[in-house]
């Protein structure tokens, strides 16, 4: 019964966003306020529905009902509760449903905090935002449902992947997905923009907020998404440069070019089709993404031959959505005058080589992302991109790019003088560089060129973005959030750019046979290895070693990785043990048994690798807050004098 | 106004391209070496690199060449059923490890499992080019005669095992199951 009602609930969610996505939009185009006015009942009434369904989802989930298949095909009585809860968007059908439900959210949030925008837009934009869920609504209802039913019922789940069974994948779906279908809303912006004409800087201070908060998310989400892959892929890499990843990357690089050249046009009225042009891209890629993710197109190009009917479907939905508005740009953006020129050195300009880069590197890694299939394609054979290519491409760009960071605060909008603004920076470039110097010495021996600049860089990012937040607070200004947000996202890159470096140079990995009392002395710590003991889990077996770890004779920590076996799934996981520090992770885990006890151990030092996430936490830390700044919520206020806006948003 | 429709224009052909990558089958795609002699190598060991292994060594028996690499993200997909097609033994299996680091070979091994009686490692991909490797995953079906019989591309599946390389191995080897 209850799934049926989330089944029914579905369909009902399809027609109000049919509703939500045609009605407003004739009434936009003809000057009908009724018609209009029904935008914002709509979505909510939609957001009520999905969320019932999804609700149903998770009930089923819960109550282990295991006559709907995907339940049974995802579940366990084994398996915990927060997995059970988890394993709601652990598969195809169910990720759709989160898809669809965030999309809800995100339209519900339009809905309320919207109110100082005039109607007319606002009906374009929810009505956008309507027929990007009819098509998500569509899909599952005819290709994908979560509640189709099985019969005779299971008796017992077949479990939820045992690599989805790591509290980082509680998180991190949900946590991307806000990041992915956020910039629907910077979409839905940009095209109601199209279709009315209006292509203005309000048109760019009303995006910003939303833009920069799903930027934010998707950080977040992004980094999860690593530290998950850290702790348990158990070989300690923290990026693998796989289809999955780098779907979820380049709307990331895109939305970081967005939200810096939304600046401009907010700010000089400068880059107006550009913008928009990558406000639609931003928000195609994380469709893009979604199709290459669900549909394993990429992974195992195979895939699609079992069941092409997805597949056409989702392109088909590419097609519409991404070749309608990049029709509507051809069609609307010549008549957008860009105003706000500017000379050849200037903060715009900076700006423009900072969007140049990104898109550079984001059509780097699409390609390298695509180019299996396109052999494939062509017939002329699988193959698999590595890592030895993104490096390559990846480094070279965003060094340049991390060089830029501390120049441009400096630098004046319209016109300003290149000698005068590097006599500026070079102080800080000095500082730097004897940081950095003084604190690779006091680290290590050995130095190479690149970790000597990739070093020098990240210190130099952190110095200017302290620096900026200093100067600007000396004026006796008060400092306005968004410039605060600025600068902590800034130093967030800093840290990363240094946590990499760091990790990338100096991490010590060992791969060992170790007896019981066998020890291994590396970067001071001293491991010795106590054995490996029996462990029964909800529904697994682990082998659960246990290593003790020394400093100079002193206790540090005690590590206990293990190496399990699903029940169901009978799949091998390894689950490293890690002693986390501010300037070094000490990471152990299990390899094979080898003989008497013996095993083989995997043992690294992994130094700063922590700045890597913190870092990105404070990026997206940083874009909350930049969201947060006051000016976006005046018109908000004067309305509606609704005070606790700001946080609520946030 | 032309400017303006450049995006449209790539978005049309990357949808060209992804609707073609919707129908692709798993074809076998004609390699020159099918029926000739398998080329001539002499690489060394990975597991022990001071050891050689060449062609003549495995004259006289059917064998499988899996071209892996730690690097390769589809090799993770066909590794387990390479390991249970190892516990079958029906066949030896020798991995040949193409452009790869040593170190991180090793340790892919250990996370993924080792079905190989040997890998040999082809550091440079010098041996890889005479062999036709143009893409990792591969896999090369070869009779007692040194002659290569089959090429198998990207990853292995259960169902390629089963319906194509099993039957290919059973003929050649003169025993049916």
């Amino acid at each position: 019964m209850i799934p049926e009602l989330g089944h029914f609930a579905l369909i009902l969610a399809l027609c109000l966003a049919l509703a939500q996505g045609i009605l407003p939009l004739i009434g936009a185009q003809r000057g009908n306020l009724a018609l209009m006015a029904l935008a914002r009942p709509a979505a909510q009434g939609q957001f009520v529905f999905i969320a019932v369904s999804f609700l149903c989802l998770t009930y089923s989930f819960i109550v282990n009902d295991f006559s709907v298949l995907y339940v049974a095909s995802n579940s366990n009585t084994a398996l915990p509760l927060e997995y059970r809860v988890s394993a709601v968007w652990g598969a195809h059908e169910g990720s759709l449903l989160l898809w669809a439900c965030i999309l809800s959210v995100w339209t519900l949030a339009v809905t309320v905090f919207s109110r100082s925008l005039p109607q007319v837009m606002i009906a374009r934009v929810i009505a956008v935002m309507g027929l990007i869920s009819v098509g998500f609504l569509l899909f599952m209802l005819v290709t994908s449902n979560p509640f189709d039913r099985l019969f005779p019922a299971a008796l017992e789940g077949r479990d939820l992947n045992p690599l989805l069974q790591d509290p980082g994948l509680i998180f991190h779906p949900p946590m991307l997905y806000m990041g992915y279908v956020g910039f629907s809303v910077a979409f839905a912006f940009a095209i109601a923009a199209l279709i009315g004409g209006h292509l203005d800087a309000t048109w760019a201070r009303w995006s910003r907020p939303w833009t920069v908060v799903s930027w934010a998310c998707l950080t977040a989400g992004i980094a999860l998404g690593s530290w998950w892959a850290y702790n348990e892929l158990g070989w300690g890499g923290w990026w693998f440069w796989d289809p999955v990843e780098n779907a979820s990357f380049l709307p990331w690089l895109v939305g970081t070019a967005l939200i810096h050249s939304l600046a401009v046009t907010e700010k000089r009225g400068a880059f107006k089709p550009w913008t928009v042009l990558l406000a639609i891209f931003a928000f195609s890629l994380s469709l893009l993404g979604t199709f290459l993710v669900r549909s394993g197109v990429l992974v195992s190009v195979h895939a699609f031959a079992t069941d092409p009917g997805r597949g056409v479907f989702i392109l088909a939905f590419l097609v519409i959505v991404i070749g309608s508005s990049l029709a509507l740009y051809a069609w609307r953006a010549p008549t957008v005058k860009s105003g706000g020129s500017f000379s050849g050195f200037s903060r715009e300009s900076l700006l423009l080589i900072n969007n140049v880069i990104l898109m550079v590197t984001a059509f780097s890694v699409l390609l390298g992302t695509l180019y299996p299939l396109i052999l494939d394609a062509l017939n002329l054979g699988k193959i698999s991109v590595g890592p030895p290519y993104f490096a390559s491409v990846f480094v070279p760009l965003m060094l340049p790019l991390a060089v830029l960071i501390g120049i441009g605060p400096l630098t004046r909008w319209k016109q300003d003088d290149a000698s005068s603004v590097l006599r500026r920076a070079v102080p800080y470039l000095f500082t730097a560089i004897v940081v950095s110097l003084a604190a690779l010495y006091t680290l290590t021996d050995h130095v190479s060129l690149l970790t000597g600049l990739s070093t020098v860089i990240g210190v130099w990012v952190i110095i200017s973005a302290v620096r900026d937040l200093i100067a600007r607070a000396r004026k006796g200004q008060r400092l306005p959030r968004a410039f605060i947000g600025m600068s902590l996202a800034h130093f967030g890159v800093g840290m990363f750019i240094l946590g990499v470096t760091l990790t990338g140079a100096y991490n010590i990995e060992k791969d060992l046979r170790m007896d019981v009392g066998t020890e291994v002395t590396i970067a001071g710590y001293t491991f010795t290895f106590d054995g490996v003991t029996e462990v029964q889990g909800p529904n697994y077996v682990a082998s659960q070693g246990a290593l003790h770890v020394t400093r100079d004779g002193k206790p540090i920590a005690t590590l206990h990785p293990e190496k399990r076996t699903y029940r169901v799934q009978t799949m091998p996981m390894t689950d490293s043990a890690i002693d986390v520090g501010l300037f070094r992770d000490l990471y152990v885990s299990l390899g094979e048994p080898v003989d008497n006890g013996a095993w083989s151990v995997r043992v690294y030092y992994k130094p700063f690798i922590r700045w890597i996430w913190a870092g990105s936490l404070l990026m997206a830390l940083g874009g909350l807050f930049a969201a947060s700044d006051r000016r976006y919520f005046i018109a908000v206020r004067k309305r509606e004098d609704v005070p606790n806006a700001a946080p609520a948003r946030a | 106004m032309t400017r303006y429709l450049l995006p449209l224009g790539l978005f049309g052909a990357l949808v060209a391209l992804l609707f073609t990558g919707l129908y692709l089958n798993p074809r076998e795609v004609p390699s020159p070496l099918i029926d000739k002699p398998a080329p001539e190598f002499t690489l060394p060991l990975l597991h022990e690199p001071e050891k050689t292994l060449s062609r003549q060594d495995l004259l006289g028996k059917v064998y499988l060449l899996n071209v892996w690499a730690s690097w390769c993200v589809s090799c993770r997909d066909e590794q387990p059923v390479l390991m249970r097609l190892a516990q079958t033994k029906q066949v030896e299996m020798y991995g040949f490890n193409y452009k790869d680091q040593r170190d991180e070979a090793l340790r892919w091994l250990q996370m993924f499992g080792d079905p190989f009686t040997a890998s040999i490692s082809d550091t440079d991909g010098r041996i890889g080019i005479d062999w036709g490797v143009y893409g990792v995953p591969e896999t090369f079906l070869v009779d007692q005669h040194g002659i290569i019989r089959y090429k198998h591309i990207g990853p292995v599946s259960q169902a390629d095992l089963d319906t194509i390389l099993l039957p290919k191995l059973r003929a050649l080897q003169g025993t049916s199951p």
